[in-house]
């Protein structure tokens, strides 16, 4: 016996991104910002961690932003609506973002990663801090959460990289922009793509601004159990799922996480490619 | 004197062979090796028990099975009479007629085996159980009248499933919190199913949800709810059975990159999310041409054969001492041979060699030799300076074994654990330092055995019974 994970509400943020609200209702009552839950569609589904982007404790239910990338996204996307459930929606996972009033901090995200950011920005808010945001996308079309975003910050910047909207640039070269300008910065915290959270890290470094940041391994059961997540955090082997998923981003080694991300690209791309074909023998 | 004869006839029948799928044949699917005793050739085995006054085989049993009733029944031919009996004390036969040391249990109490061979006492079990599913016709015990009092069980492994089942039997409310999204623990994700198949655990689980236990997937305790949350939500006890699922790495260089596993990683790919079958299951796993696994106990048999019906070229077992210290059941070990695996034994790795993208290549091994008796009475191993040799590899599993995983312990106060971080219980009752919180299995005792575990949970619910039945 399991509850029925039914999807409550779905709406397209962009092309490729989709939020989704989920009938959970204790995980809604439990969880906490930084906090991510396990999903798996059906019977021959594989399981997948999404970040918990918000959570409506009375409706009982949770909110998830995710990216196509590869099968059971497209699948969530395209065959996935309001009123069909999923097998499995475990949680709430992982340690729960660290919130005090630090002071002033910098939410940075990017891409799809702003869902993730969007939940501790609200949180480091609530808790007094002043709060810089500076969130990016690849392109105008790509960028999610603005008026949550700008909501929950003092003030928000909004960069695309190709420029078609906002801050021309990556949101690192912001960030450098405002750490030269002598702003005083007591915490960043950086959720997005691998080689922006790298970029941060190196950008936060000289200046010694402790820097969080939100780590995606590969996962499997995500409660400590197989060790896929294991990501090298001050030389020493971590597990995202039960140690993280926030780890000092001065302290990751991020080529290894994007290694080991690629582990699957193969099998992905062939799972994919046949789901795009309408493959679906054995 | 006619009943000696008669004695010494039935010891002339030989200890009745299992037929097995051909090893060039079970190499390239992942259905069961061992076929199962025909009737006749069960009442055959059946017969060899000279049904002692004194039956040592109970007394080698974790959970008392009445061996010699259900054996008797067997040999009259009454099969599902045989299940029952087991069901009296075992609430899963049909697993622990396969997956039990017998030979360091029962079978090894049998007197037969003083002279010759013991009784195959856990190929009947699994004959009996075998049997009753296949009839559909599954008997449920009778269950005593509910008694109000609630009893919450956390994990359902071997442990939880056995104190789940007992209780329900006498009359509680019992409710399972399983981390995962299906029931059976280690039965489900580690266990391949060419050892067991996964119908067997399904089905065995099906007959405790009969008795009328609740069973609550995909609920992390310690995350989505605590022990004492359990408790404010009316359970007047709870069972802490959530096993030793954290894996062990040998913190040794090149251990991160991509293609190497633990143990517990490539067999839940495996077994639990069906990677075997992909794509037409979603999870991938690495189809690797030389395959290393590191250890030598039933969990390293598991991942090496698997590998082998994933496509290895080369299975490899590295095992840092010799053959006769491998933890690994004999039987295990000899399926694996007959199976292509080649055993690198008295080698231990000491470093793995990746390429530039980040994916192993080789492990760097050392040649170890025996010295003198460590704590575990084993003669440990010890290097051989100048003996490093490397062997071509794309996928290792690290099966080094496993450590406690303490989201339970950690988030319930009051909870002593022991140093290395295991629940600590009072007596062999299963009682902890908090009132009505009780732990057995694995994550009392550290990695053992699936009928020591269900062995805890027993005596466990005879606790608690004294506790809350009165």
């Amino acid at each position: 016996m399991s509850p029925n994970y039914v999807i409550t509400q779905k709406q397209n943020l962009s092309e490729t991104v989709v939020r989704m609200e989920i009938r959970a209702p204790e995980i809604a009552k439990r969880r906490r910002a930084g906090q991510f839950v396990v999903l798996k569609i059906d019977e021959k589904g594989e399981r997948i961690p999404l970040t918990i982007v918000d959570s409506d404790a009375e409706a009982g239910t949770i909110t998830i932003i995710f990216q196509v990338v590869g099968k059971t996204t497209a699948r969530m996307a395209e065959e996935m609506g309001v009123g069909d459930a999923f097998e499995v929606v475990q949680g709430p996972l992982g340690r729960p973002t660290e919130i005090e009033n630090f002071g002033r901090v910098v939410c940075v995200g990017g891409g799809v990663g702003v869902g993730v950011i969007y939940p501790i920005t609200k949180a480091l808010k609530e808790a007094g801090n002043e709060v810089v945001s500076i969130i990016g996308a690849r392109t105008k079309d790509l960028v999610i959460l603005e008026d949550e975003m700008a909501a929950v910050s003092d003030r928000l910047i909004v960069c695309t990289d190709d420029g078609s909207y906002g801050f021309h640039g990556f949101v690192s070269v912001v960030l450098e922009d405002l750490i030269a300008s002598g702003e005083r910065i007591d915490r960043v915290f950086a959720i997005g793509p691998v080689p922006m959270m790298k970029v941060v890290a190196e950008v936060t470094r000289p200046a010694g601004i402790p820097t969080i940041v939100s780590l995606n391994p590969i996962m499997v059961d995500a409660t400590g159990m197989c060790g896929a997540c294991r990501v090298s955090v001050g030389g020493r082997t971590r597990f995202a799922c039960v140690d993280g998923p926030e780890f000092d981003g001065h302290e990751v080694d991020f080529d290894l996480l994007t290694k080991r991300l690629r582990m699957y690209c193969e099998q992905e791309a062939e799972a994919y490619e046949r789901h795009r074909c309408g493959w679906h023998g054995n | 004197m006619e009943t000696e004869r008669k004695q010494e006839k039935k010891e002339k029948i030989p200890r009745q062979a299992m037929p097995e799928q051909d090893p060039a044949r079970r190499i390239k699917n992942f259905d069961e090796v061992p076929l199962g005793y025909s009737p006749e050739t069960a009442v055959k085995e059946a017969r060899r028990c000279i049904q002692c006054k004194k039956p040592g085989c109970i007394a080698g049993c974790p959970v008392e099975v009445q061996i010699p009733k259900f054996i008797r029944e067997i040999a009259a031919g009454d099969f599902l009479a045989a299940a029952r009996t087991l069901k009296e004390t075992n609430s899963l036969p049909a697993v622990c007629g396969r997956v039990c040391p017998q030979e360091d249990q029962c079978e090894k109490e049998c007197v037969l085996g003083k002279k010759g061979e013991p009784v195959a006492i856990g190929r009947l079990e699994r004959f009996a159980a075998d049997y009753e599913r296949a009839r559909g016709e599954v008997s449920v015990p009778p269950v005593a009248p509910p008694n109000g009092k609630r009893v919450a069980v956390i994990g359902a492994g071997p442990s939880g499933l056995t104190i789940a089942g007992d209780l329900a039997k006498l009359g509680y409310e019992v409710t399972v919190f399983e981390a995962l999204h299906k029931a059976g623990g280690v039965l489900i994700y580690g266990i391949p199913e060419f050892r067991l198949p996964k119908a067997i655990v399904e089905a065995e689980v099906a007959y405790l949800e009969k008795l009328g236990v609740k069973i609550v997937l995909n609920t992390v305790i310690g995350r989505l709810k605590t022990v004492d949350d359990l408790f404010a939500e009316g359970f007047h006890a709870v069972y802490v059975a959530v096993g030793a699922g954290a894996p062990v790495f040998m913190n040794i260089p090149g251990e991160n990159l991509s293609g190497i596993y633990s143990a517990n990683e490539y067999l839940t790919r495996s077994n639990l999310m069906k990677a075997y079958r992909f794509p037409e299951y979603d999870t991938p796993i690495i189809r690797g041409r030389n395959v290393a696994v590191v250890g030598g106990g039933n969990v390293a048999m598991d991942a090496v054969r698997t590998a082998l019906r994933l496509g290895a070229q080369n299975a490899y077992i590295i095992y840092r001492r010799s053959e006769k210290e491998m933890p690994a059941r004999i039987e295990e070990v000899h399926h694996a041979r007959e199976e292509g695996v080649k055993f690198l034994l008295l080698t231990n790795p000491v470093e793995y060699l990746g390429d530039d993208g980040g994916w192993v290549r080789g492990v760097r091994c050392i040649r170890m030799e025996l010295g003198e008796p460590d704590a575990s009475g084993r003669r440990s191993p010890i290097p051989v300076p100048g003996s490093e040799f490397v062997i071509d590899v794309d996928t290792v599993v690290v099966a080094v074994g496993t450590m406690a995983n303490p989201i339970v312990p950690a988030t319930t106060p009051g909870l002593e654990t022991n140093r290395r971080g295991y629940i600590v219980t009072l007596d062999e009752w299963g009682r902890t330092t908090r009132e009505n919180v009780y732990a057995g299995g694995d994550i009392v005792t550290g990695s053992a055995t699936v009928i020591l575990a269900m062995g805890a949970g027993r005596k466990a619910a005879a606790a608690i019974h004294k506790k809350l039945g009165s």
